[in-house]
């Protein structure tokens, strides 16, 4: 007999507007595929919980969506957007992928690393920004770009990066 | 991980298509991939990822082949075959894109075979032998992976990995529990649990055979031998009802490694990690290697023609001094066929029918009525077509791993699972109904179906069974049963080791009968290890080989304890331990006049007790030294020879039996071989098999007198002989849970106890002192208490228990 401990039931770490906004993915999947709506599920609860998932909030979800805690893991460490450490107010995403690089995204990142005293994966000290590499957004019509919470800002140059860094609160 | 491969059946003619691999013309079912074809004929197309047991995941890529009119290379294990399909195997676009494959393969792989311990028997090893360039191209760095602790049996090297990912599809698709998973992308993929911990399946160990490198090792065998300094034997695992195929691995005549032996019929291409790592105790420091005797209190190491002289001169002074009925002799369910017939022979030539293998039941008030043997009712394969399986007192998944994997199948196919339990147990997939209950509430479950059966089909019950029943009205659980038992045309009602052990187990029995007949199910058991063997031997005090009458009627194994004999032969027995009332087992054996132990292990060393009542140990062989045979639940017979000659001075069980019966003066024991014993079994071979009652007993009275606190026994899968006891691996794992004493949260309240509280459980028959272990799973009115370990064994078998704070 198997004396694995029993963990506590994690799903009421996820709050009740999640909770109807991860119900809303659900309920566009046939009924045994739950687990289809772990993207949006994760999402909406990192958003709950201020930019990043706990192993707790992950393990709520793989509850809520009756999947193995592992196959939540799995999706969380594998896309860019899930954050699984604190991050900063402003999470600024920048490409680094092809058409991006090719139209100078090395330069925005160094200008970014500059402004702010950080390195790709750092955060501020004060708590105010995170920057991230990020691979392609789909954007490369306005190369080079960054994506900050939900406003992709495109044809970036060190000039346009400073003046969107002063409108940030 | 998407499409399933198809099983290759029989092919219906019109759903076939004709390919052709390198020029050969074959027929092969629509549907099935490239690879299934070719390793149907017999042609090889390299692969890692790719088994024909798991999803098709084609993330390896090394199958690639050439296939007419493709514009490039095709994955084998995920290319369906097309009328007409052409493949080349061998030419030089194959040829490329392999070696290109295994070019990417090494670029992270360490080239470190001579210190993995896969080397000599790794695929990717094999393959670059084949495939992979002299010069490696690649200049950067590799790749270094943290090694993760995965528990007790796998032993990780993670750099090795190549991600071919059926270490996680094992584990989600056949053992039904996701522990390993992928986690990161591209270069910083990770295969492991993301969290440290264990991996806690009872079939872990398979995730060993199926790595193709060597990331995942065994932790027991690892740097203990090179595959080449092996030498392989068939063998039978001996552990569980399933007779699981093994592989038996030795050096220098000790058994170094044991692995599975495919044959689909009963293990498929598995192996529980019972049967993998218990090896480990046969190699135990306790193992007994030479006779000894008790003389005058002391013990002392002798040959074995005085060992058997004394033997034989003890069980001759108790006879003439008390009467053959005074004698008595308890067999293991692990034993062998031929010994467990040998030894009813020695017991019912000497006048006693007092023989038994039946250690952990305690009712037997329905001896007549049983079936020539308790069995699995059908094969291990049908078991999968079940639409509907009702197990009482059964933690399949852990009693009889490869059983539940069976049953894992039939629910993945849409049955319902059902279970009247004593502990919640974890099942890998979600039961239809299921009833928690202490050993009455389970009688009345039962009943409760049994009830809600005959309403529903508009008959009515013996009146025997009216009277029992007359206080049970079924809920709604129950109805919900017996309306799944009703509405399915394949169900069965399978009694596990708690049904047998249960304190009335004969009603548990008859109610069964009863559900199985009303609900138009078969009946079936679990039975213990070779027990099948046992009853069809005539190890049973009341019936002889094959179910023949015996005449007089001996007393069963309980019986035995109760009303304790002035001599005892025990068959690789461990008494206090193999049996469920140790207490009651221990002064048994301390009050008899002689004792004859027949067995592999020195007790006292390993188990504290028998030193003490033993007058005679004789040195008997395990599984792997000895010729014998196990019959398995299904009712198949399984020979097999010893991989190892016997350690020390041990004897194979059957030529100790026969040589007590020749000194014993007794007809018929003069056997040559084995073959001779074995002939004689098999003119009785013929036993038409029923596992139905033959007829059916009622107790007076539903179940035994209410209690605050009854203690349930159950065996712990790692604790259920000898052998498995003394594997110090598998006794480091979770299915190895401490000796407590387990209540749940509203129980532990109302006694004012603690999670970790020392504890004495106390019981009519003894005492045991243990921690206290909170477990959510334990119905109200129960306490839990592992049998078949030391601290425990004072306790009773069933009954009354009290829990107090020390």
């Amino acid at each position: 007999m198997s004396t694995q401990p029993k963990t506590q039931s994690t799903a009421e770490l996820i709050s009740a507007e999640s909770r109807a906004g991860i119900d809303r993915w659900i309920a566009k999947y046939p009924p045994e595929q739950r687990q289809a709506a772990v993207m949006a599920a994760l999402s909406i609860v990192q958003e709950q919980n201020g930019g990043w998932l706990s192993t707790a909030l992950m393990d709520a979800v793989a509850e809520y969506l009756n999947m193995p805690p592992i196959a939540v893991y799995e999706v969380a460490t594998f896309y860019s957007m899930y954050e699984l450490e604190p991050v900063g107010r402003h999470k600024i995403c920048v490409c680094t992928n092809i058409s991006c690089m090719l139209c100078g995204s090395g330069g925005i990142v160094e200008h970014l690393q500059n402004t702010l005293g950080i390195k790709l994966g750092e955060t501020t000290a004060d708590g105010k920004y995170t920057l991230k590499e990020v691979e392609c957004l789909g954007a490369c019509v306005g190369a080079p770009m960054l994506q900050i919470g939900k406003q992709y800002y495109e044809h970036l140059t060190p000039e346009k990066v400073d003046e969107i860094l002063s409108k940030l609160e | 991980m998407s499409a399933k491969p198809e099983t290759t059946n029989a092919p219906p003619a019109a759903d076939t298509v004709t390919i052709e691999i390198d020029g050969r013309p074959l027929t092969a079912r629509k549907g099935t991939m490239v690879i299934q074809v070719a390793d149907e004929n017999g042609i090889y197309i390299p692969r890692f990822c790719y088994h024909k047991k798991l999803s098709v995941a084609a993330n390896c890529r090394m199958c690639l082949v050439d296939v007419e009119k493709a514009p490039k290379p095709l994955p084998a294990c995920a290319t369906p075959v097309a009328e007409g399909m052409k493949i080349f195997t061998q030419s030089a676009v194959t040829k490329t894109a392999q070696r290109g494959v295994m070019e990417f393969l090494l670029i992270n792989h360490p080239l470190d075979c001579p210190i993995c311990d896969q080397g000599g028997e790794c695929e990717l090893q094999d393959l670059a032998v084949g495939y992979g360039g002299d010069i490696s191209r690649f200049q950067e760095t590799k790749r270094i992976v943290k090694d993760k602790n995965l528990g007790s049996l796998i032993a990780t090297d993670m750099t090795r990995c190549i991600h071919c990912t059926r270490c996680v599809r094992f584990g989600q698709e056949i053992a039904g529990v996701m522990e390993l998973g992928a986690t990161g992308r591209g270069e910083h993929m990770r295969i492991g649990t993301y969290l440290e911990h264990s991996v806690d399946s009872e079939l872990s160990g398979n995730a060993i055979d199926l790595c193709p490198v060597g990331a995942l090792t065994s932790k027991p065998f690892r740097y203990t031998a090179r595959p080449w300094e092996l030498i392989n034997h068939e063998s039978v695992s001996p552990h569980d009802c399933v007779g699981a195929n093994l592989i038996v691995q030795t050096r220098e005549n000790k058994v170094m490694r044991v692995l599975p032996r495919e044959n689909e019929a009963i293990n498929e291409t598995w192996i529980a990690d019972r049967d993998r790592f218990s090896y480990q105790g046969l190699n135990s420091a306790d193992r007994l290697r030479v006779p000894m005797i008790r003389v005058k209190g002391e013990w002392q190491e002798t040959d074995w023609t005085s060992a058997l002289e004394f033997a034989v001169s003890g069980l001759r002074y108790v006879i003439d001094n008390h009467g053959a009925g005074e004698i008595g002799a308890l067999a293991a369910p692990h034993c062998t066929l031929e010994e467990f017939y040998l030894l009813q022979k020695l017991m019912r030539g000497l006048g006693s029918g007092n023989v038994d293998h039946r250690l952990r039941q305690i009712d037997f008030s329905d001896d007549a009525h049983m079936p020539v043997f308790p069995w699995l009712g059908r094969s291990i394969e049908e078991l999968e077509d079940l639409q509907a399986a009702l197990l009482i007192g059964s933690n399949v998944r852990k009693d009889q791993p490869l059983l539940g994997l069976r049953l894992r199948k039939a629910h993945a196919r849409g049955a319902a699972v059902m279970a009247i339990n004593p502990v919640d147990y974890e099942f890998s997939y979600a039961l239809a109904q299921k009833v928690i209950a202490t050993p009455n509430g389970m009688l009345a479950a039962l009943g409760g179906v049994v009830k809600a059966l005959a309403a529903l089909k508009g008959t009515s019950l013996p009146g025997e069974a009216e009277a029992l029943l007359a206080g049970v009205s079924p809920g709604e659980t129950e109805r919900a049963m017996a309306e799944t038992l009703a509405a399915k045309d394949n169900a069965a009602v399978l009694l596990g080791p708690y049904a047998a052990a249960h304190p009335q187990s004969a009603t548990v029995r008859v109610l069964a009968q009863l559900i199985a007949e009303l609900g138009g199910a078969g009946l079936g058991y679990l039975p213990a290890a070779n027990s099948v063997g046992a009853w069809f031997a005539g190890c049973v005090p009341h019936r002889g080989l094959a179910g023949a009458a015996t005449g007089t009627t001996g007393r069963d194994a309980f019986a035995m304890i109760k009303e304790p004999v002035k001599a005892y032969v025990l068959l690789g027995v461990e008494p206090e331990l193999d049996t469920l009332d140790g207490g009651r087992t221990r002064a048994a054996m301390a009050g008899a006049d002689f004792v004859v132990m027949m067995t592999p292990f020195k007790p006292g060393s390993g188990t504290d007790l028998c030193l003490d009542c033993a007058n005679v140990l004789l040195p008997m062989a395990p599984f792997t030294e000895t010729a014998g045979t196990f019959v398995n639940g299904e009712g198949r017979l399984q020979r097999f020879n010893g991989v190892a000659a016997p350690l020390g001075e041990t004897r194979p069980g059957w030529k100790i039996l026969r040589v007590l019966g020749t000194l014993c003066e007794l007809e018929g024991f003069a056997y040559d071989t084995i073959d001779e014993v074995r002939a004689e079994l098999d003119d009785a071979a013929a036993v038409t098999p029923s596992a139905d009652l033959t007829g059916k007993v009622f107790a007076k009275q539903l179940g035994g007198k209410e209690v605050d606190l009854a203690r349930v026994a159950e065996v712990p899968l790692y604790a259920v002989d000898g052998i498995v006891r003394r594997a110090p691996a598998l006794q480091r794992t979770v299915d190895t849970p401490e000796a407590g004493a387990y209540l749940n949260a509203a129980e532990a309240a109302k006694l004012g106890l603690n999670d970790g509280d020392r504890v004495r459980v106390r019981m009519i028959e003894g005492d045991a002192e243990v921690p206290l272990v909170i477990d959510a799973r334990i119905p109200d009115g129960s306490v839990w208490v592992p049998a078949g370990y030391r601290e425990t064994s004072a306790l009773g078998a069933q009954g009354p228990a009290t829990v107090s704070k020390i």
